[in-house]
């Protein structure tokens, strides 16, 4: 499918989608949190854009903002999307956990909830993965400090 | 030089002429026992030697080739190395249990080397049930592998001993059956006279294809007993860092290991005296000097050992479930077979005999 | 370092035991909190993290020639192919066409990387399942590969060979003659393989049937790599994304149903004959031209989101570079095909023996650091 045709499909499903296509070389769509989870569904099951790879699932700090990208893949049509989601709420960030439809999201995101302190809903076992339970902050944020183990130039 | 039947009995015959019976009888024992407690930790030294030189010749290794000439030295070095070690252990261990278990198991297998005959008369203890001896001493080793995971305090230790208790447990049967297999050839169980029944061809060409497939459940059944790959389960480096000595350092360590190359050369030494007519050599052509029979006896137990280590240095591992279906479901119903085919051997004097 | 709750739910019969972060099985710092009833697994919980160096932060403060130095330290074992995923993202962000002599020498390394590290899996494969000279056999043919690399370009594991733009030096005058003879040499060696190893009855019986995937759960865990295709999921990067000069070669993607240990196994075997074929279908032929085109001594790239896959020895290894426009990245992830292969370990080992469990970590091959990142 190409990028139109998937734009003009997914608009059809959820109202208030944001899609660029702009500095990327894919289709990008941004979604309000309250919508992933039904989105993200969607773009599994449906027969068209039957989404079920998820390659990449990445935490992002965009200052203020805090979010989640999506990168997937369908295996059947090969063609890929990317599916945005942010939120300003830096105290408690959260969004809805995907890993009822892609399992490879159980483990990305205890990594992202370990590193950007984003928290997941309904995940099964949402604990710090590489860092030890009483590390302070969330490293890869973009305002995290630590005088000593990190070199700032 | 004339012999008697056994090199104790020799001993104390010449020591009787300095003190009194008793105890030149306890006298000789000793003399014996410290004898072949040098011999054999020296040749269960060159044995782990062999054994690190043969597994570097399949490997495109050299081996140890550095202390001493060829090397013959670095498994004096090691043991040397090992005494001086600290003894470590864990908290909380059972400390007597964990203390006496690596004796449970050189003891053993030393004790088991006693009945051997080595050649004609060479022999510490020519006991009438010899065989019998042999099955009961090699079992009481896994005791010594039993404690040393249990007391050890460690979940890896003891999974390698529970495996230990099994695999022991199971191929127990097989040695027993398959010597038992043999024993219908020769109708005693004494090592001498099972040697002596050899001089009219060894068992192996006695009882043809029931002893063949005897002397293989039996290599097999012998593999597994010493707990060498590829029924290393007990140890199993891969899946449980150490198995059962997990928790052994030093010379503690060292007796663990000292005994599993003991074994493997009690395993040969058996099949070498059981299936391959001991000390007797092949066609009877150094019949006139029996003490050339330690030769034979040696050449045909590295033969065996060879095997062993070819074996190891070759085979994956068993899991431990395929480890039990092979011996209960295969070994054991094909043992209780054979041994009625060798019966019926017998019965029908259906042997080859010289 | 108090990082464990031990679930104490436990059933009377099961027990808790720790398999790591030192075990010869883990192959590094990979610690396995396991559930075990007898010696049947009942859950295995990974806990990650014993090496972690935080590159993708660091990322975040170097500049991309800087980055692509990082990136050997992942998976080590596929170094090189490393460096060419976050070179590709650069060059395709600046839209800087390389010339055909880079892209042949950068995929016949990558095979070569590929080789090497599947020789090693293999030998540790072996070991793993108790067969400890395949180890010796495996790492005699990676020498030879090492070797290469070592004359190529100084480095035998590390090798940081790819710069964006190119290439850091010129092949070796000896290259092509050394490869050959590699070729001719592994091409005896595959089969001599099969006879200790795939054949053995003993390691069949180990591995078939033993932690099955499905192609269904395989592409929900985003599996890749053998472990993958093992399971009839076709996710070869070089096919479906080619890269580099993978498109001017012809190749089949070792493909099986089974998803057993044994399957991943026999993929991973039909690979290094496949990257052996790929191999010599450019090696006779390296275009002449420049081994590197001139970037500019600062690298800014454009404002936007650049995402590179490329396929590693084990797997999809993604590279997500969020850029600014300034030197140094806003943000880059590395979608790392060991972290992704390792959360299907609970899945398919559950329920076997622990001797299973070291078999199957076996074929999920299993580099730590690249895990860890």
């Amino acid at each position: 499918m190409t990028n139109e045709a998937l734009q003009n499909l997914i608009s059809s499903w959820i109202p208030d989608l944001e899609f660029s296509e702009e500095e990327s070389q894919f289709l990008n769509i941004s979604v309000q949190p309250e919508h992933l989870h039904k989105l993200m569904s969607q773009l599994k099951s449906n027969s068209d854009t039957s989404f079920d790879y998820l390659y990449c699932l990445s935490g992002v700090d965009w200052q203020p903002e805090l979010g989640v990208v999506y990168h997937l893949e369908s295996t059947t049509h090969r063609h890929r999307i990317v599916v945005k989601v942010k939120t300003a709420d830096r105290e408690n960030p959260t969004f809805d956990s995907v890993c009822d439809i892609w399992r490879t999201a159980e483990f990305h995101e205890r990594e992202v909830f370990d590193f950007f302190g984003i928290q997941f809903n309904n995940h099964p076992n949402l604990k710090r993965l590489f860092l030890t339970d009483e590390w302070e902050g969330f490293p890869l944020r973009k305002d995290y400090e630590d005088e000593i183990n990190m070199v700032i130039k | 030089m004339n012999i008697a039947l056994n090199i104790t009995q020799t001993f104390q015959d010449w020591l009787v002429g300095f003190m009194p019976e008793g105890a030149a009888s306890i006298t000789a024992m000793v003399i014996v026992a410290v004898i072949y407690l040098m011999i054999f930790a020296v040749a269960g030294l060159y044995l782990v030697l062999l054994e690190r030189r043969v597994a570097a010749w399949f490997q495109l290794r050299l081996g140890p080739n550095r202390v001493g000439f060829q090397g013959l030295l670095q498994t004096m070095a090691d043991a040397l190395k090992l005494v001086s070690k600290e003894l470590t252990g864990t908290d909380r261990a059972d400390k007597f249990l964990y203390n006496l278990a690596p004796y449970f198991v050189i003891i053993t297998s030393l004790m088991a080397l006693g009945i051997f005959p080595f050649t004609q008369g060479f022999q510490a203890f020519d006991i009438n049930i010899g065989i019998f001896f042999l099955i009961a001493i090699s079992s009481i080793g896994v005791i010594g592998i039993l404690l040393a995971g249990w007391s050890s305090n460690n979940k890896f230790a003891l999974i390698g001993a529970m495996r230990s208790g099994v695999q022991t447990i199971s191929y127990e049967l097989s040695i027993g059956l398959s010597l038992l297999t043999m024993v219908l050839l020769t109708g005693s169980l004494q090592l001498s006279e099972i040697v002596e029944t050899q001089k009219h061809g060894w068992l192996i060409v006695q009882g043809h294809v029931p002893a063949i497939i005897a002397f293989m459940i039996y290599m097999i059944a012998g593999t597994a007993e010493t707990n060498r790959a590829p029924f290393d389960m007990v140890e199993a480096e891969s899946e449980l860092g150490a198995g059962f000595h997990t928790e052994y350092s030093g010379m503690k360590f060292a007796y663990f290991f000292l005994a599993e190359f003991i074994n493997m050369f009690i395993i040969a030494c058996i099949a070498t005296t059981v299936f391959f007519g001991a000390w007797l050599s092949p066609f009877g052509i150094t019949e006139s000097l029996p003490w050339l029979g330690v030769f034979w006896f040696l050449l045909k137990a590295l033969i065996l050992v060879f095997l062993m280590m070819w074996f190891r240095w070759t085979f994956p591992r068993l899991r431990i479930d395929q480890l039990l279906s092979l011996e209960w479901k295969y070994l054991l119903p094909i043992n209780l077979i054979n041994i009625m085919l060798m019966a019926f051997l017998v019965w029908q004097k259906l042997t080859i005999q010289f | 370092m108090e990082t464990t709750v031990v679930n104490n739910n436990f059933k009377s019969e099961e027990y808790f035991i720790n398999m790591g972060p030192q075990h010869p099985a883990t192959h590094g710092v990979l610690r396995l909190l396991l559930t075990i009833d007898g010696e049947i697994i009942k859950k295995v919980d990974p806990d990650l993290g014993y090496i972690h160096r935080s590159i993708e932060k660091m990322c975040e403060r170097d500049s991309y020639q800087q980055i692509v130095h990082l990136t050997d330290r992942m998976d080590y074992l596929s170094a090189n192919i490393n460096n060419e995923a976050v070179c590709l993202a650069v060059e395709n962000a600046l839209q800087l066409e390389v010339t055909d002599r880079i892209k042949v020498i950068r995929t016949i390394i990558g095979e070569l990387t590929r080789i090497a590290s599947h020789c090693l899996w293999w030998g540790v494969m072996g070991m793993d399942v108790g067969a400890l000279t395949t180890y010796f056999y495996g790492f005699r043919d990676r020498e030879m590969i090492n070797d290469i690399f070592e004359e190529t370009c100084g480095a035998r594991l590390t090798m940081n060979y790819n710069v964006p733009g190119g290439l850091m030096f010129d092949i070796h005058p000896n290259f092509v003659k050394r490869v050959k003879d590699f070729v001719a040499h592994f091409k005896t060696k595959i089969p001599e393989y099969d006879r200790l190893l795939s054949n053995n009855v003993i390691f069949q019986k180990r591995t078939m049937g033993v932690g099955v995937l499905s192609k269904e759960d395989a592409i929900s865990f985003g599996v890749s790599g053998p472990v993958g295709r093992a399971s009839g999921y076709s996710c070869d990067v070089r096919k479906h994304h080619p890269y580099s000069a993978l498109d001017q070669v012809t190749f089949k993607e070792a493909l099986r149903t089974e998803g057993d240990t044994y399957a991943r196994y026999q993929v991973r075997i039909q690979e290094m004959w496949e990257s052996l074929s790929i191999i010599e279908q450019l090696i006779d032929n390296i275009p002449e031209g420049d081994f590197r085109v001139q970037t500019n001594a600062v690298i800014k790239l454009p404002k936007g989101e650049y995402y590179q896959k490329v396929e590693t020895a084990r797997g999809e290894l993604g590279v997500y570079i969020i850029s600014t426009g300034t030197k140094n990245p806003y943000r880059l992830k590395f979608r790392s095909p060991g972290f992704s292969n390792l959360s299907v370990l609970n899945h398919i080992a559950v329920g076997s023996k622990i001797a299973d469990l070291v078999a199957i970590m076996a074929t999920l091959d299993l580099v730590i650091p690249d895990i860890d990142r």
